[in-house]
């Protein structure tokens, strides 16, 4: 594929970058200035027949970008949630899109049963406490923590990642609620399925989100599912901050009306609100669910892969759209 | 006698620095000598409780802060026939003694375990996809200013070689296997009810081990378990779990290994002279530090209460101890 023209929206990973110099003909958007990329855009518009982006807040992909590369035929997403995208525009143009699921779904599953552990048992905050001398100062008075072993696990959305995180938690003795969109018709004989989101919360002491982002999902984590779940439960997310009412979870959180979170990916990534980092009761993750060498590097290889399937007019592996 | 005598509660030992919540339904349910608050020398007052006039037929005890009940003070109570220790361990109670004297011993069984185990995969995690480091990073603001944090490597398919499989120890090999883990393990013997890999010594365990736990008890056998041969086994990619107690490692080869590279970190909840941590690790961002608190929940300190209370009353009742040590 050394004559494709791969545009890589930002900074993704070193090996991904290299691999794509070395194999295509790479133009990296943060070569211009930000108030010169639309002209960077023209200047290179008629060679650029690809782009790669991520998942996380600086991902791009939408109708303008798109617009702007009229020989643009595919997208391919170092990720495996594609919201950025605008998979109409693409559709209506025949650009292809592709992800990456599969390769990270363990790794997603792993920090979302970390991360409950982590804002159960309070796991960072020890740490924390450790470190600033309070161990010695204080001779043992820390208070109890809350087991993890046994806790209701409730699952927004029971995708790959989401029957990932059902098979770890079963291994903690945890009893696995979920909600999706469609009941699968695959039955799940030790999941229990419930018709709402709300209802799934009143039922949970963990609730996990690991759904896709779009139209339906936004804002899934509302006050009333807030308010369900409540002043002992836990809130993980592993999926977009745009799932949660970010202002909403912040007050409930700070007022004690829900009782804590583990959260990997927020709404405006990557700041994080000074009020979320005052409080004791949230684990903060930098958007890392995927954040390992080995899942990075197949990640890019997958990548890699799409875009040499495309170039060789071969089926692509893992088309979105 | 009048009817409205309170019946007698029987005289119970208590020797536990800090006070817990369901001290007060002890208090209760018996009369009990509080060694701690008595603010008198041992002698005094043991000699005090084997004058009252319903001598002490039970003692509840704690690990670690409490005195050794060994045949000194068995001779100084010879009312006692029962010792519960709310700890985990037992060796400050010195069981030949006990047996030799017919005096009976429950522990606290199993009430910490699953916690134990929770707290150990927490740990595990931490240090391998780096949370709380990552966290630091993101309370510090760094995020928006140095982008990614490192990335940290996959819990699929590591070896985790577990020192001690024990309750706790079982507990941590059934979570981790769902996660994608391989699980081999030392003990004093081969377990035939399991199907993970047996290594005989912990040298050879470590050496084909991404991540070793310990999780053994403590005794003169695994005092150090883990030396610098063992580091060395291990080597550079290995990690350290630590949620048995800080004598099973050398701390002082354990801190040179990691500020050397030697190996890549560590998940520590106990320490040699706690509360006292090394400085060195403070600085260290491949390592998760916890105040010896793995078994300490709301969940385990509820057990605890059940415990206690239900292997006193099993006791005084003649019935059969819930959580027996002795007899055997």
């Amino acid at each position: 594929m050394e004559s494709l023209g791969v545009l890589l929206l930002h900074p993704l990973d070193t090996y991904l970058e290299q691999e794509l110099d070395r194999r295509c003909r790479l133009l990296r958007l943060w070569d211009a200035p930000l108030d010169r990329r639309g002209e960077f855009l023209l200047a290179h518009a008629s060679s650029i027949r690809a782009v790669v982006t991520g998942g996380g807040s600086g991902a791009g992909g939408d109708a303008a970008l798109i617009d702007a590369l009229p020989r643009l035929e595919i997208i391919a997403c170092y990720a495996v949630g594609f919201d950025r995208v605008d998979l109409t525009r693409c559709r209506e143009r025949g650009v292809r899109v592709t992800n990456t699921p599969g390769v990270l779904t363990d790794d997603v599953a792993d920090l979302a049963v970390g991360l409950a552990i982590a804002a159960l048992r309070r796991i960072p905050h020890a740490d924390r406490y450790v470190r600033a001398g309070l161990w010695k100062a204080n001779n043992g008075h820390y208070g109890l923590t809350t087991q993890f072993s046994g806790k209701r696990v409730g699952i927004i959305g029971l995708g790959r990642i989401g029957l990932a995180i059902a098979k770890r938690v079963e291994g903690f003795g945890c009893p696995v609620s979920y909600y999706q969109r469609t009941r699968q018709q695959q039955a799940y004989p030790n999941y229990t399925y419930l018709p709402t989101v709300v209802q799934l919360a009143a039922d949970s002491d963990v609730l996990v989100v690991a759904c896709s982002l779009n139209e339906q999902s936004h804002g899934i984590v509302s006050c009333e599912l807030i308010e369900a779940l409540g002043p002992r439960g836990v809130l993980v997310n592993v999926g977009r901050g745009e799932h949660v009412d970010q202002p909403e979870l912040v007050a409930a959180l700070a007022e004690g009306r829900l009782g804590g979170a583990g959260l990997d990916v927020f709404e405006a990534e990557p700041d994080v609100p000074e009020a979320l980092m005052a409080l004791d009761n949230v684990v903060l993750a930098p958007h890392m669910g995927s954040g390992t060498r080995e899942t990075r590097k197949a990640m890019a290889d997958l990548v890699l892969a799409n875009l040499e399937a495309h170039a060789l007019s071969k089926p692509l592996l893992t088309p979105v759209v | 006698m009048t009817s409205s005598e309170p019946p007698v509660l029987p005289t119970l030992l208590m020797f536990r620095v800090r006070e817990l919540r369901f001290h007060a339904e002890l208090r209760e349910r018996y009369h009990v000598l509080d060694f701690f608050t008595s603010g008198e020398p041992l002698h005094g007052f043991l000699a005090a409780a084997a004058a009252d006039p319903d001598p002490p037929r039970a003692l509840v005890t704690a690990g670690g802060d409490s005195v050794s009940v060994d045949a000194a003070f068995l001779d100084a109570v010879p009312s006692l026939r029962f010792v519960f220790s709310t700890g985990a361990g037992l060796d400050h109670i010195d069981l030949d003694e006990c047996a030799r004297r017919g005096v009976a011993v429950a522990n606290s069984g199993t009430v910490y375990s699953t916690d134990v185990a929770d707290h150990a995969v927490g740990m595990l995690v931490d240090v391998l996809r780096r949370v709380s480091a990552a966290e630091r990073f993101v309370r510090r603001g760094l995020w928006p200013l140095q982008g990614d944090y490192p990335l940290g490597t996959k819990l699929g398919g590591k070896r985790v070689g577990i020192i001690g499989l024990g309750n706790i120890g079982s507990l941590m090999a059934k979570r981790l296997e769902a996660f994608g883990c391989v699980i081999h393990y030392n003990s004093r013997k081969p377990k035939e009810s399991v199907s993970y890999r047996y290594f005989t010594t912990v040298h050879d365990l470590a050496s084909e081990s991404d991540v070793l736990v310990v999780a053994c008890v403590l005794s003169k056998e695994t005092h150090h378990v883990v030396n610098r041969d063992v580091l060395d086994a291990l080597g550079k990619d290995g990690i350290v779990i630590n949620i048995g107690r800080g004598l099973n490692i050398d701390e002082a080869e354990l801190v040179s290994a990691l500020a050397e590279g030697r190996i890549a970190g560590a998940g520590l909840d106990v320490f040699e002279k706690e509360p006292k941590v090394p400085a060195e690790l403070f600085s260290m961002d491949n390592v998760v530090l916890t105040h010896h608190c793995a078994a300490f929940t709301k969940e385990s300190r509820s057990d605890l209460r059940d415990a206690t209370i239900g292997n006193l009353e099993a006791f005084f009742s003649g019935k059969p101890l819930l959580t027996p040590v002795l007899p055997r």
